[in-house]
């Protein structure tokens, strides 16, 4: 029952966009959209942390050097924390002296950490910005969906955020630039699902 | 034959528009998806590391199954487990020329590598090649890849490169070209402190995305020298302006606020450069009233807007006008359900506070409630506006109140945190000797090894010096009753061994300083310490020279000294000791006992533990000796400045010596150039003095030129600047530029009277408490009384604060009416429908969470016929709590829900289309062979609407 859930997990439960039945189209409407791009920045962000409710780690950014042994200790004391809080407190949980700001869409929860000082309004924005934007590229995003492709999550994560400051902030540049580098990806596997190709790989 | 068969079935896995991966792939996460423990999990990575490993080794793999390979050590690093034994690999990747392989390359090595890892060697100059490749998105990626590895010392290797990009076509390039350059400032300030200009010139970008990129190095810049970018307060201000008057295209738009991000961080930047700057500050005011009517407080983003200018009005130094609004912004905050708003709210009030101290009053209820909330989060935030508030006349109640949370925590980082709060107010406003003493027993004893040493240090200075007053009388009674105390808790068992320190620190210095307590008496005790805390040798230490003070000072005062047996005991097995420390104080303690009243008197004088011990640094003593051993034919000491001073040729040569080395250090630049093309691309970029091989070796030269041209270039940014501001926008914010002179000492005036408000407060704490219960008979008297000693109980007639708050709402409601309207012109929903499932959170399956929320609607409708308070309950993050009062503000926001309830039913109509591909999903995660547990509640929510 358990770990059936983890993997077959309800949609994120985000604003619908126009019915897009495939990334295909995503991409030609994007490449249509005009002109839009915006960057912006702000105090800087530690770490992106993807966990499930089970605790299972679906993403994670790290922004400042920690070592792997590090990581899981962040991973295992901060799932402790959030996972444990009830649905009606805040966003914000404080911890060892940073700041961390969550969000839980679904039975996944996005956590960010940032300094004590910083606008965790904002943060709390940003988080959602960010999801916005995989169910825009997704298509209403579901937890599988990450699962999958959590590399393709990581792509829309490194055209939103660079060294743990927001680089863009205007969904559809984020789009434009991921879907064209998407095209390449449409490319190579054209050339990979010709004739030529597979009597090649067979002998 | 059967190879042909897998790949078919890859091909058929991504022509379903699935994942795109291999079978094997798919199932490695599927079945860690399905593992049921961490232990099963395990086992799975480390065989799949065994398989990787084997596979990786293999001759000629395919370089699409190799990119695969890399993503599943993403996932097995992701997953906490060590992938280095693929790390190589991935470094070859980034130097293939298909971009697909290389951007794959390049995610993995950031994710993998950090910037101190020796493979960044390797990565170096394929990094380089790909900043000058033609495709902007090898650029991109390679610049994802600058951000994230490149370290100081490999810094200049791509620094040319990054200076050009900033000059590239496309604007992602620059963009993220600026983001490197502000990571190679954070790294190593020197290494671009010669491009520094190049921020300004961005800040007039022709696309406002990359000027809203600026904005974050600008932020650090600033940070750093406020008073060299004064002249930009202007030019900000414009941009905010501009930004509110929605000049921006509307692509912008965040949940129909103009460019939040970049409003953020400038109000950010406004609140640097103008704090303390009074005519700064007054060129803010309109921008910053205008935002305080335009942003929509129903909605996250415009809180956030909201924080961020009740943030920057603390800074700066704000209107009258200014403040009240923050204030009625901050009130808002607290008013609200949710509990994200009241921490801002509190968090609010404790910026504000510093400013105008009697803003809090207002809120004492609001504050005790935050108080006593069972959110961890809420409640340290309001530790910490206590903290910020505390006086003299409520230091007792607050301190209090953060031993007993403090007590009750098992979070070490925050333990320390309020001991050290704790510890700070009671120095800073104890109201007796013995209630201070008190308090850092309690410290000491449920937070004593968390609590900084330094905190000890001046708990023993504070006793020793006493309070600063010259009242000796005063300062023996308080050690006395420190010394008093430490009795009482010195035989509790497993004290903290930082108090033990003070306590034997006291007790031999004070004991038996007082005569009421006899040298043997504490002798004792302190022997006792000694063998209870053997395994503690700092504790032991700390009693032995205990010890060795109480015996002194009656040997000094010449009584008779008879060592306790167990006292004799403790010497013996010292002088044995292993550590030399301890062994060394008992040898001290032994030898002492032999001395007489006189000499222990000079070695140990009575409470001396105050006065400075006189160090002669130059010897002086030594003069003697050393004439005499010139006399008899020494030599006479030569310094060692002298000395080099002497022998100057030869330092000279060394200095060079070194300089040589360090230009032998690494060399980034290829071995040979095929063409010099770089001083040409230099020129134009004009800026950018590019460092050809000698940038090592006379760096002093190329900086002092660029300096002089950013001076120069500075000069001319504000013509361009205003070129730029009217690309987007009408030219109206020029007004402002013309007010740029500054009169700063009026300023530095503004501070000081705005920084002492605190003797207004404590005055009106004074008045008495009791009607102000009489009057509020509904609320706890216990949380009354706490609001009273808190709050210095002002109970400036009730009726009085409630008239001015119902003023303060009216034109609120006004401006939310306003905003109410705005969205039921778009057809995008409000930004809460998102948020859906998490009101309910009740760690029931998730999938269930759509049911509820319709549930709740139902009931909430039928018990109030529908009244609209009930709607805004569907919103809000808790649908049960009831509505208590129906203030103004109630029906503002219900006003509020019905609109965005219009807005609702329009965006469950759009989403028809949506079914399909939920259902499309729905078949694929079958066919992959999960079965769902429940209905798909994307394809339910759908077919609802």
């Amino acid at each position: 029952m358990d770990r059936l859930m983890s993997l077959c997990v309800p949609s994120l439960d985000l604003r619908k966009h126009r019915s897009l039945i495939d990334s295909l189209e995503i991409q030609s409407c994007y490449l249509l959209s005009e002109h839009s791009c915006l960057a912006s920045g702000f105090g800087s962000i530690h770490f992106v942390l993807l966990v499930s409710r089970q605790g299972k780690v679906r993403l994670t950014k790290w922004y400042s050097p920690y070592t792997q042994k590090e990581r899981s200790k962040v991973i295992r004391e901060l799932s402790g924390v959030i996972l444990n809080r009830g649905p009606k407190l805040c966003n914000f949980v404080e911890w060892r002296g940073y700041k961390v700001v969550y969000k839980r869409y679904a039975s996944l929860y996005f956590c960010m950490c940032i300094d004590a000082e910083d606008n965790e309004l904002e943060v709390l924005e940003i988080i959602h910005h960010y999801v916005e934007i995989l169910d825009r590229y997704f298509g209403s995003v579901c937890e599988l969906d990450l699962i999958f492709n959590f590399h393709k999550a990581y792509y829309i994560l490194d055209e939103l955020l660079i060294a743990g400051e927001i680089q863009e902030s205007s969904k559809k540049t984020v789009a434009r630039i991921i879907s064209a580098q998407d095209q390449m990806v449409e490319a190579a596997k054209e050339e990979a699902g010709s004739i030529s190709y597979i009597i090649a790989q067979a002998s | 034959m059967e190879q042909l068969k897998t790949i078919g079935r890859e091909l058929a896995m991504g022509s379903q528009g699935g994942f795109g991966q291999s079978k094997e792939f798919l199932d490695l996460v599927k079945s860690i998806g399905e593992s049921r423990s961490k232990a099963e999990e395990d086992r799975i990575v480390l065989s799949e590391i065994d398989i990787l490993k084997r596979k990786l080794l293999e001759p000629d793999v395919p370089k699409r199954k190799m990119k695969e390979y890399i993503i599943r050590l993403v996932y097995i690093e992701m997953l906490g487990h060590d992938a280095s034994f693929g790390y190589i690999h991935a470094v070859k990747m980034t130097h293939d020329d298909n971009l697909l392989l290389k951007r794959t390359g390049y995610l993995a090595v950031t994710l993998f590598l950090d910037e101190d890892h020796d493979l960044i060697i390797l990565i170096v100059n394929t990094i380089q090649k790909d900043l000058r490749s033609d495709n902007y998105l090898v650029v991109c990626a390679a610049l994802n890849a600058v951000c994230r590895l490149i370290n100081e010392e490999t810094i200049p290797a791509v620094l040319p490169q990054v200076v050009d990009l900033l000059n590239h076509g496309k604007e992602a390039v620059r963009k993220k070209a600026i983001m490197a350059l502000h990571r190679f400032h954070r790294k190593s300030p020197s290494s671009v402190s010669h491009l520094v200009s190049n921020f300004r010139r961005k800040l007039c970008d022709s696309d406002p995305g990359v000027m809203g990129a600026t904005l974050c190095p600008l932020f650090d810049l600033i940070s750093e020298d406020v008073a060299s970018y004064k002249d930009l307060v202007s030019s900000f201000v414009g941009i905010l302006k501009q930004v509110t008057e929605r000049k921006l295209p509307k692509s912008y738009d965040y949940h129909q606020m103009p460019a939040p991000f970049i409003q953020i961080k400038l109000l950010k930047i406004m609140a640097l450069l103008s704090s303390g700057d009074k005519s700064a500050s007054e060129m803010m005011y309109m921008v910053l009233g205008d935002l305080f009517r335009k942003c929509d407080s129903s909605t996250n983003i415009g809180n956030a807007i909201l924080y961020e200018c009740i943030r920057c009005i603390s800074c700066i130094i704000p209107s009258p006008k200014l403040l009240e609004d923050a204030a009625e912004a901050i009130s808002k905050f607290l008013k609200s359900d949710s509990h994200n708003l009241k921490y801002m709210g509190i968090d609010g009030l404790g910026r504000l506070i510093k400013i105008s101290s009697d803003i809090a009053e207002q809120h004492q209820l609001a504050v005790i409630d935050c108080l006593e909330d069972p959110d961890d989060t809420l409640k340290r935030k309001t530790f910490e506006l206590l903290y910020k508030m505390t006086k003299s006349s409520n230091v007792e109640v607050i301190v209090d109140r953060m031993i007993d949370y403090m007590i009750s925590i098992n979070d070490n980082h925050y333990k320390t945190e309020i001991a050290s709060r704790c510890v700070e107010l009671a120095e800073q406003f104890a109201p007796s000797n013995q209630w201070f003493i008190q308090i850092m027993n309690k410290v000491f004893e449920h937070a004593g090894d968390l609590v900084n040493i330094k905190v000890a240090h001046n708990l023993m200075r504070l006793i020793a010096e006493g309070f600063g007053e010259d009242d000796d009388d005063a300062d023996n009674k308080l050690r006395l009753s420190a010394v008093e105390s430490y009795l009482q808790i010195i035989s509790e068992p497993k004290l903290p061994s930082l108090f033990l320190q003070v306590i034997s620190w006291v007790l031999g210095e004070y004991g038996t300083a007082d005569g009421k307590y006899s040298a043997s008496y504490i002798s004792g005790k302190l022997c006792d310490v000694a063998d209870a805390y053997s395994s503690d040798e700092t504790v032991k230490g700390y009693a032995v020279t205990a010890l060795m003070k109480i015996y002194a000072f009656e040997i000094a005062s010449g009584r008779k000294v008879d060592v306790l047996p167990e006292c004799q005991s403790l010497i013996e097995e010292l002088l044995a000791s292993h550590s030399t420390d301890l062994q060394q104080r008992a040898y001290e303690l032994q030898a002492l006992l032999a001395l007489d009243a006189r000499a222990v008197e000079s070695i140990l004088p009575l409470d001396a533990s105050c006065e400075d011990i006189e160090v002669d640094k130059d010897l002086s003593f030594l003069n003697g000796y050393i004439q005499q051993a010139i006399e008899s034919g020494a030599q006479p000491y030569v310094s060692e400045r002298e000395r080099s001073g002497g022998m100057f040729e030869t330092t000279d040569y060394h200095s060079q010596d070194h300089h040589e080395v360090t230009s032998h250090a690494l060399r980034f630049e290829a071995y040979e150039l095929p063409k010099p093309s770089v001083p040409s691309q230099a020129s134009t970029t004009a800026l950018v003095p590019v460092p050809e091989p000698s940038y090592y070796s006379e760096p002093h030269q190329p900086i002092s030129t660029s300096s002089s041209v950013s001076e120069r270039e500075s000069s001319e940014i504000k013509l361009r600047l205003d070129g730029v501001k009217q690309k987007w926008g009408r030219p109206s914010y020029q007004s402002s530029t013309s007010a740029s002179s500054s009169t700063p000492p009026q300023a530095a005036n503004g501070t000081s009277t705005h920084s002492d408000g605190g003797g207004v407060a404590s005055s009106s704490s004074s008045k008495p408490r009791s009607s102000y219960e009489s009057k509020k008979p509904e609320i706890d008297p216990e949380k009354q009384r706490l609001a009273a000693s808190l709050f210095g109980g002002s109970s400036s007639s009730r009726s009085d604060r409630k008239s001015s708050s119902g003023g303060g709402h009216k034109p609120a409601k006004g401006t939310a009416n306003k905003a109410a309207t705005v969205p039921k012109e778009n057809p995008i929903p409000v930004p809460d429908l998102l948020d859906f499932d998490e009101p309910t959170g009740t760690s029931d399956v998730a999938a269930t969470d759509p049911f509820k929320e319709l549930e709740g609607l139902m009931e909430s409708s039928s018990q109030d016929g529908g009244g609209s308070t009930d709607v805004m309950g569907l919103y809000s993050t808790d649908a049960s709590a009831p509505v208590k009062t129906t203030t103004s503000v109630d029906s503002l926001l219900s006003e509020l829900s019905d609109s965005s309830r219009g807005t609702y039913h329009q965006s469950q109509t759009t989403k028809g289309p949506n079914s399909k591909e939920a259902l499309e999903k729905d078949a694929l995660i079958r066919q992959m062979g999960v079965n769902p547990t429940s209905q798909n509640p994307t394809l339910f929510k759908d077919l609802l609407g």
